[in-house]
């Protein structure tokens, strides 16, 4: 019998190899997605084989910018972050939390909601999410299932949930993951994925191979399906070379050393009411970061007379996320592009031990004016007022 | 988290626009666990939303003081008292006897009263600004419930100061002449003096300075509007108190009470985790000296 690799061991497959994995995932009852090419973007989608795989493709990323472009080129995954995060798929845009019928007399039943009443939805497999993004659901973690009270829909999500992390040999414009030691490549993390993959595309068509980490009893299960052979030392250091180099490309670099002290001294920082006069507070980098977990709760009667309440995203740069008494607490863009700043990069370590930034760069990307949080950090370190002298 | 059924067992007007309801769960073993002092439920009037709200008292709470002539009804009910400012909470101030509500909670960090003789190590401060009287009635309570002597009077010095905007205004004036009649020192200042007032016209915080408080191991429990707590803290500071035993009820945005929506975030703080409560002092201080805007 073939060599199969168990919980620990390092493997290789080919691109075959690859698919057969795609396979063996959807054979275990996975719902498999991973990144596809859609509407001229690297997004989440469903995964039926290495054929949907964005084979070939290159984003270029910059502040405010996103370009595709089709290299003809071999590999699969030679493109840096989806231009969606995974968010979505553990913590839906929009839910229903709950729906109750209330009688005329005032009696108020609780339904099951239709979703929760069909079939329960198949756990759901990732493959192709990158470090940063892995590292992410590290942050909300902490928030929804570490809370007192865990978010029951996300833990079933995330609990069931097989994640295959490829990792990055081709690091994006906007991308700083090295600087927040969540990538290119994905060691240890609080909670472990199921596999790490690593492309090896350099070589000949016959070459091209993937490095396979198992890490889960549940990857290695999987696993048992697809041919592969023991990694060899050339692997491995090939594996090294491909991730120093991406190291060595990041787009963008943030300094993190005494950074929530920095951002917390200068809160009536000048670069605030600068920054806000090009912020449109459209919410895009909010929507855009894998770790904001922000959401409004409403309550809507239904013509059917149902009551539903729903959770839907929302941002820290709408005007009513601090609604209080008839007015915003966080009335100016300048609060509340400071508030976005200070909690990703200062507060979120307070409130959960942690960055709240994972320095994939989509905020930058994807904001309509280019507002690029590391050169804003930049700035407020190179102008930082001297210390003792910069607190209000 | 849904929340659980309960039914309003009555409805007591307060004042033009606040209300005190008495609810009872629907059936016991739905019933929400029972809250500490200061601690706040979410409440949902069916098919408005739903809006924080402090426990302004609660049979298990309140048992120790049994006898004195609450407004709860039986085991597991808790009383809230709502300021009629919106949908939700309109919605609630006018939810008659009968009525069905639905209760999450209970959350946050309450004023630990329970933990500790409070009266014995010093003096209790209680500073209210209007409806923020409503997560500082149980305490009180409490603390006159555990520390009377034989003849039912207050052991040590418990301070009552309440500020609002008229006489007609002032919540819970009935439990506020119970408290004085225990031994309680309460003054009740308003900001606008009507025929028939004879109390102290002005700010909370002129109060005071004046009330003879000994800061040496003294605690004080501050809960009304920003500003009020501001610089009542600043003024309890002043006449020489440890700001640290200085606690203030801090509000913002909340729309899940869990930790998990984040519109409750000041600066550091997740306010339905790591308050409503919090001592002022040190970082506190600051963020209440700090403007967001
Ligand atoms: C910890 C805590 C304890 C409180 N205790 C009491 C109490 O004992 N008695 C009392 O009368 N009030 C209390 N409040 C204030 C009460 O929650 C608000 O007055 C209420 O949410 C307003 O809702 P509304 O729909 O009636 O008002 P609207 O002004 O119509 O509300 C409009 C929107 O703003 C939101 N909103 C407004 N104020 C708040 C708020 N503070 N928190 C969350 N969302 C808000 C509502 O969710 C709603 O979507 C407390 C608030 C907090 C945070
Ligand atoms: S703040 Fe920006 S760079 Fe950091 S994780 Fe969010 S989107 Fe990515
Ligand atoms: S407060 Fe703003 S930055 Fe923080 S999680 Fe919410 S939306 Fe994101
Ligand atoms: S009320 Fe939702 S996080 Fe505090």
């Amino acid at each position: 019998m073939a060599w199969s690799p168990r919980a620990g061991d390092l493997a290789v497959v080919d691109v075959a190899g690859l698919d057969a994995l795609i396979m063996a995932l959807a054979d275990a009852s996975y719902d498999v997605r991973g990144p596809v090419v859609r509407s001229g973007a690297i997004e989440p989608g469903p995964l039926g084989g290495v054929v949907d795989l964005p084979r070939g493709m290159r984003d270029e990323q910059a502040p405010g910018r996103y370009d595709l472009s089709d290299t003809a080129g071999g590999a699969f995954f030679d493109w840096s972050s989806s231009a969606r995060s995974w968010k979505a798929e553990l913590f839906p845009p929009e839910e229903e939390l709950w729906r109750a019928r209330q009688e005329p007399g005032g009696n108020v039943t609780f339904l099951s909601t239709p979703k929760a009443s069909r079939r329960e939805p198949l756990p759901l497999a990732i493959l192709g999410l990158r470090p940063c993004d892995f590292a992410a659901l590290g942050v909300t973690d902490r928030v929804f299932a570490g809370a007192a009270v865990p978010d029951p829909r996300y833990r079933r999500r995330r609990d069931t949930a097989f994640m295959a992390v490829v990792e990055c040999g081709s690091p994006g414009g906007t991308c700083f993951c090295s600087s927040m030691g969540t990538g290119p490549g994905c060691e240890g993390t609080d909670a472990a994925p199921d596999l790490v993959l690593t492309e090896i595309a350099s070589g000949t068509v016959a070459d091209h191979r993937f490095l396979v980490r198992v890490v889960s009893d549940r990857g290695a299960e999987v696993m048992a399906a697809v041919p592969t052979r023991k990694a060899t030392e050339a692997d491995r250091s090939e594996r090294e070379a491909i991730l120093s180099r991406a190291a060595a490309r990041m787009g963008r670099r943030l300094v993190t050393e005494g950074l929530p002290e920095l951002l917390l001294a200068n809160l009536d920082h000048e670069r605030w009411s600068e920054v806000a006069r090009r912020c449109l507070a459209c919410g895009n980098c909010t929507s855009a970061c894998p770790t904001c977990f922000c959401a409004d709760v409403r309550d809507t009667t239904e013509l059917s007379g149902q009551v539903v309440r729903r959770r839907r995203w929302a941002s820290c740069f709408d005007r009513e996320h601090s609604y209080l008494h008839g007015g915003a607490v966080r009335a100016s863009t300048s609060s509340r592009y400071r508030q976005w700043m200070t909690h990703k990069l200062a507060t979120w370590w307070d409130q959960f031990g942690q960055s709240g930034c994972v320095g994939c760069g989509r905020c930058i990307t994807w904001c309509p004016v280019g507002i690029d949080i590391t050169e804003e950090a930049a700035a407020l370190r190179g102008a930082a007022l001297p210390a003792g002298g910069g607190a209000a | 988290m849904d929340p659980a059924l309960y039914r309003v067992v009555a409805n007591r007007r307060e004042t033009s626009d606040v209300s005190s309801l008495t609810l009872a769960p629907l059936k016991a073993e739905m019933a929400v666990a029972p809250p500490r002092h200061g601690q706040f439920n979410m409440l949902t009037a069916f098919g408005v939303g739903e809006a924080a709200i402090s426990v302004s008292r609660s049979s298990r709470l309140s048992g120790r003081d049994s006898g004195q002539g609450l407004h709860t009804a039986g085991a597991g009910s808790i009383v809230h008292t709502i300021r009629d400012v919106g949908a939700v909470t309109h919605a609630l101030c006018v939810a008659s006897a009968g009525s069905l509500v639905g209760v999450r909670g209970p959350f946050g960090q309450g004023w630990g009263a329970e933990d500790g003789d409070w009266l014995a190590e010093g003096d209790v401060v209680v500073v209210a600004g209007g409806i923020g009287l409503a997560p500082l009635r149980s305490v009180v309570d409490d603390l006159a419930g555990r520390s009377t002597d034989a003849s039912g009077r207050l052991r040590g010095r418990l301070f009552v100061i309440a500020g609002a905007r008229e006489q007609a205004q002032v919540i819970f004036a009935d439990d506020l002449a119970r408290w004085a009649a225990l031994g309680a020192i309460v003054s009740v200042t308003v900001d606008v003096s009507t025929p028939g007032w004879t109390g102290h016209v002005g700010l909370v915080t002129a109060q005071i300075a004046p009330a003879g408080i000994d800061p040496g191991g003294a605690r004080a429990l501050v809960c009304g509007p920003e500003i009020m707590m501001r610089f009542t803290a600043a003024a309890l500071e002043k006449l020489g108190m440890d700001p640290s035993r200085i606690f203030v009820s801090l509000e913002r945005n909340m729309q899940c009470g869990l930790g998990w929506c984040g519109h409750c975030q000041l600066g550091p703080l997740i306010l339905c985790r790591d308050g409503p409560i919090v001592a002022y002092g040190g970082a506190v201080t600051h963020l209440m000296r700090e403007r967001e805007r």
